[in-house]
């Protein structure tokens, strides 16, 4: 019975404002695994998938950066849960894509999902981290609190299916920011299982946006976009990195710059954090 | 009955209909029945017409020529209206070639602000009155509403019609109230208020758009804003059919406009398709075209900035109201 059965040949779709339409453009393109074999469909955005993302990502801002430090660690924590009850799925699908072992596979989605555990949990320390109040020469208690930037949009990596991906994308909304999440062009199957993990936890639709399709051609209107404000340059193609830091520049982004060969096996730091934070500092009169 | 004030020569057919109470009614009876799959179709299609580059640049600017750049909250202040002034000569300060919108319309209590801020610039000041939203009182408030707002310097009045007078069929009472509000706004241009949305059919708003018209009112407008649904594009069809037919039968060019829930370039664009196929290009203009909006210019403005710039806009680069 089971070698007869016709495989359901999969076609994936985009993730955005919490909804799952296909590309703008109606364009998909095959995903094959290391070997070459065919594994699935996924849809190929257009820049008016980008634009209605970044649009979806800065109506759900104001709500999810609005949200209690603690509430926003309890959500994180839930996605935590529904990537466990998906860890087979992503196991397989990091050992297809990323040409591993499933033994190491099992070692990646491991990591992968303790990293966001370990980015939920910072959600209502990074401001007492982060934060200061400062001491003046003055009758004034002054203080600086972080603040997300807005709406960020992220190159995930290009190698690194899954484990990279959580480590790029968490520490963004962890502190309160939103996301537009172009996945890696070539291994996109773990990202979109994640946007389906997302749609079905208690994360607010719109707070994270998941693109697959040609980075080349998808970064450039991001990176240009006026709404956009930061754009985090990881999975960049090495070629097109100064272009998208020039049309950043034309609307003063926050850019974080690729890190030459970064290894996301190794232990996380507050760097990405902090890369998407804006500090405020508040004056305030005492002694009255 | 009184008589219409701007229509002195009406053809024989259209004199008759508004000879008396019953001869109106026989008349507003006896237009074609509106087909309403058929409307809501042709409207569905004419919306899947794709306009790009130099089209869409002026239809951009076509559309903020046709604003109505509109603030009609309680909470309404002179500042506000000022600000409101401000944007409406000149929309986008970045780039002066941004042309101007075609008026500001507020309550009457705030003509005064608004005409101190446009004098000499062109743009209308219009003027919601008649018991706006709802159009419940009696005559003599509307009048004395409407003479307000024209003393106060309003060169348009947007009036509300008596939506139970004209659902329960006394045609003849809604007729009278045009002409005298008509009448009391002297030189001021009259847009009559329909609140489609209040109608509940096709058939009664052909049979309100007639009505405004054959009363004399210079404009028929959709909606007040305050009513869901406010503006559709099948509504808009219906009302364009009826200035279209008034023109093939009068000569007259009278015009519409569309207020209310129209919030995006796209939907804009859809509604100048409409009037460009539906009663022709010559409405294609301020005089015979507007769009009751406030929400609609930054939207607007935001993809005139996307078409020139070649990068998408934001809402932090245009005002906020």
């Amino acid at each position: 019975m089971s070698e007869n059965r016709i495989a359901v040949a999969k076609t994936y779709k985009l993730y955005i404002g919490g909804a799952f339409p296909r590309s703008e453009s109606g364009r998909s393109y095959p995903v094959v695994d290391a070997k070459g074999a065919f594994l699935a469909n996924a849809a190929q955005g257009s820049r008016k998938d980008a634009r209605d993302a970044v649009g979806a990502a800065r109506k759900a801002f104001a709500g999810w950066s609005g949200a209690t430090a603690y509430n926003r660690g309890q959500v994180l924590f839930r996605v935590a849960e529904v990537l466990e009850g998906r860890r087979e799925q992503f196991i397989a699908e990091v050992a297809a894509c990323e040409g591993v072992t499933v033994k190491k596979a099992q070692s990646l989605v491991d990591a992968a999902i303790d990293r966001w555990v370990w980015y939920a949990g910072w959600t209502d320390k990074v401001a007492t981290v982060l934060g200061a109040s400062n001491p003046v020469a003055g009758p004034y208690f002054s203080f600086s609190v972080p603040e997300p930037t807005g709406v960020v949009a992220v190159l995930a990596p290009q190698q690194s299916s899954l484990l990279g991906l959580i480590s790029v994308v968490a520490p963004v909304i962890a502190t309160g920011n939103t996301a537009v999440v172009v996945t890696s062009q070539d291994r996109p199957l773990p990202a979109v299982t994640l946007s389906e993990v997302l749609a079905t936890s208690d994360l607010p639709g719109g707070v994270v946006n998941v693109l697959t399709g040609r980075t080349a051609e998808i970064a450039p209107w991001l990176a240009s976009h006026a709404d956009v404000n930061a754009l985090d340059l990881t999975g960049a193609p090495e070629s097109t990195r100064a272009d998208l830091e020039r049309a950043a520049a034309g609307t003063v982004k926050r850019v974080l710059r690729a890190r030459p060969s970064e290894d996301f096996t190794r232990e996380p730091d507050l760097a990405r954090l902090r890369a998407f934070l804006e500090m405020k500092t508040v004056w305030h009169p005492i002694g009255v | 009955m009184a008589a219409p004030s701007t229509t002195p020569s009406l053809p024989p057919a259209l004199a008759d209909a508004v000879r008396d109470d019953a001869s109106l009614r026989r008349f507003l009876h006896g237009l074609p029945g509106v087909d309403q799959v058929g409307v809501e179709q042709r409207a569905a299609g004419l919306g899947t017409r794709s306009i790009k580059k130099a089209s869409k640049l002026w239809a951009i600017d076509t559309a903020i020529g046709m604003v109505d750049l509109t603030t009609l909250e309680g909470a309404d202040t002179p500042g506000k209206v000022r600000s409101l002034a401000a944007k409406a000569r000149r929309p986008d300060p970045d780039n002066p070639d941004v042309p101007k919108v075609a008026a500001v319309c507020v309550y009457p209590d705030m003509v005064e602000t608004a005409v101190q801020e446009l004098r000499g610039t062109g743009i209308d000041i219009a003027s919601v009155a008649t018991a706006f939203p709802s159009g419940r009182s009696s005559l003599k408030v509307k009048l004395e509403d409407t003479a307000y707002a024209v003393d106060a310097g309003a060169t348009e009045i947007d009036m509300v019609i008596d939506r139970g007078a004209f659902l329960s069929g006394r045609y003849g009472q809604v007729f009278d109230e045009i002409v005298q509000v008509k009448h009391a706004c002297g030189d001021a241009y009259l847009k009559v208020i329909l609140e489609t949305g209040e109608l509940a059919t096709y058939d009664n708003v052909r049979r309100a758009s007639w009505l405004g018209l054959l009363a004399g009112g210079d404009f028929i407008k959709t909606s007040t804003g305050k009513v869901s649904p406010a503006a559709t594009l099948p509504v808009t069809h219906v009302m364009l059919q009826a200035v279209r037919d008034w023109h093939t039968q009068t000569g007259e060019l009278r015009g519409v406009k569309p207020a209310g829930g129209i919030r995006t370039t796209k939907d804009a664009i859809k509604y100048l398709v409409a009037v460009h196929e539906v009663a022709g290009p010559e409405w294609l203009t301020p005089t015979l075209f507007r769009f009751g909006a406030s929400t609609l210019l930054n939207d607007l403005l935001m993809q005139r900035r996307t078409q020139l710039a070649g990068h998408y806009s934001g809402p932090d680069y245009v005002t906020v109201d």
